[in-house]
């Protein structure tokens, strides 16, 4: 099958979350993986980042599939179930709201800038090492330790997830996945079926 | 022998899209973001199946 330049985009998810390690300003990047499927659901209609642009999502299927990483076992119904994808959203949104509130409390000098990477919301791990104090805003730097710390920990569930079950089994209970699929039917809400 | 033919459970579908690219034969698209729909030319070979990671698709027989 021909490759198309955006079979490669898991190249920059791997260097996005090497780049963290070096100089946490880089986290901004990520945002693009939260508006760039958003836009695509909003005006394409279409899931079509996931199922074409979506280098984690590329990154993990190489990981489990091409290098059999993978035990390829079916998950377990819960975690497919309604309930737990809209839950985790739910969640997960909850987790980034707080993330905004400690940026903002930065920003108003109520909190100090903490250089710590979060991960899956409990472990705080130091890592001054790549910070480098700049003239930007400290808050600035406080939205990078957070999203890089989304980005982080979403990436390791991914791989435990991966590594149990299918390659792509974080595609399941995804937030990015879940939300863009909720748009989708919003959209096709009430539209007469191809079927 | 009975055709045999992907078949989607929707309300399990996540719409990813991994069993599009499994498909040699493009039979397998998803519908809008919402849910992956098989078309005619579906032959039954499960790649699909195996690979989607909601276990959404099964291969049954058709008549
Ligand atoms: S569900 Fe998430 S990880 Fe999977 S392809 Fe979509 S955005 Fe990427
Ligand atoms: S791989 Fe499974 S969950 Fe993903 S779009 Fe295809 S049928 Fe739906
Ligand atoms: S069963 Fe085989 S031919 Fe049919 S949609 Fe799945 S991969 Fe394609």
């Amino acid at each position: 099958m021909k490759k198309h330049f955006y079979d490669y985009l898991w190249i920059a998810s791997a260097l996005y979350l090497i780049l963290g390690f070096f100089n946490i300003l880089f986290a901004w990047l990520g945002l693009l993986c939260f508006m760039i499927p958003l836009l695509i659901s909003i005006f394409g209609k279409s899931k079509a980042y996931c199922n074409r642009y979506c280098g984690r999502g590329q990154l993990f299927s190489l990981l489990g599939q091409t290098l059999h990483l993978s035990r390829n076992k079916p998950m377990p119904r819960f975690l497919k179930s309604r309930i737990f994808r809209y839950g985790f959203l739910a969640f997960f949104m909850t987790m980034f709201g707080l993330m905004i509130a400690q940026t903002v409390g930065v920003f108003l000098n109520a909190d100090s800038l903490k250089t710590a990477v979060t991960l899956l919301w409990t472990f705080r791990v130091p890592w001054t090492f790549a910070y480098t104090e700049t003239a930007l805003p400290a808050w600035i730097s406080q939205f990078a330790f957070g999203f890089y710390s989304i980005m982080l920990t979403s990436t390791i569930l991914g791989i435990v997830l991966m590594v149990l079950y299918k390659p792509r089994a974080w595609c399941v209970c995804c937030p990015m996945g879940t939300m863009t699929q909720l748009v989708c039917k919003g959209h096709a809400h009430g539209k007469t079926e191809q079927n | 022998m009975a055709k045999r033919k992907a078949v989607v459970d929707k309300t399990h579908c996540v719409a990813c899209g991994c069993c599009t690219s499994a498909c040699k034969l493009q039979a397998i698209t998803v519908f809008r973001g919402i849910y992956a729909q098989v078309s005619d030319r579906c032959v039954g070979c499960a790649k699909c199946a195996s690979i989607c990671p909601a276990d959404a698709i099964r291969v049954e027989s058709s008549t």
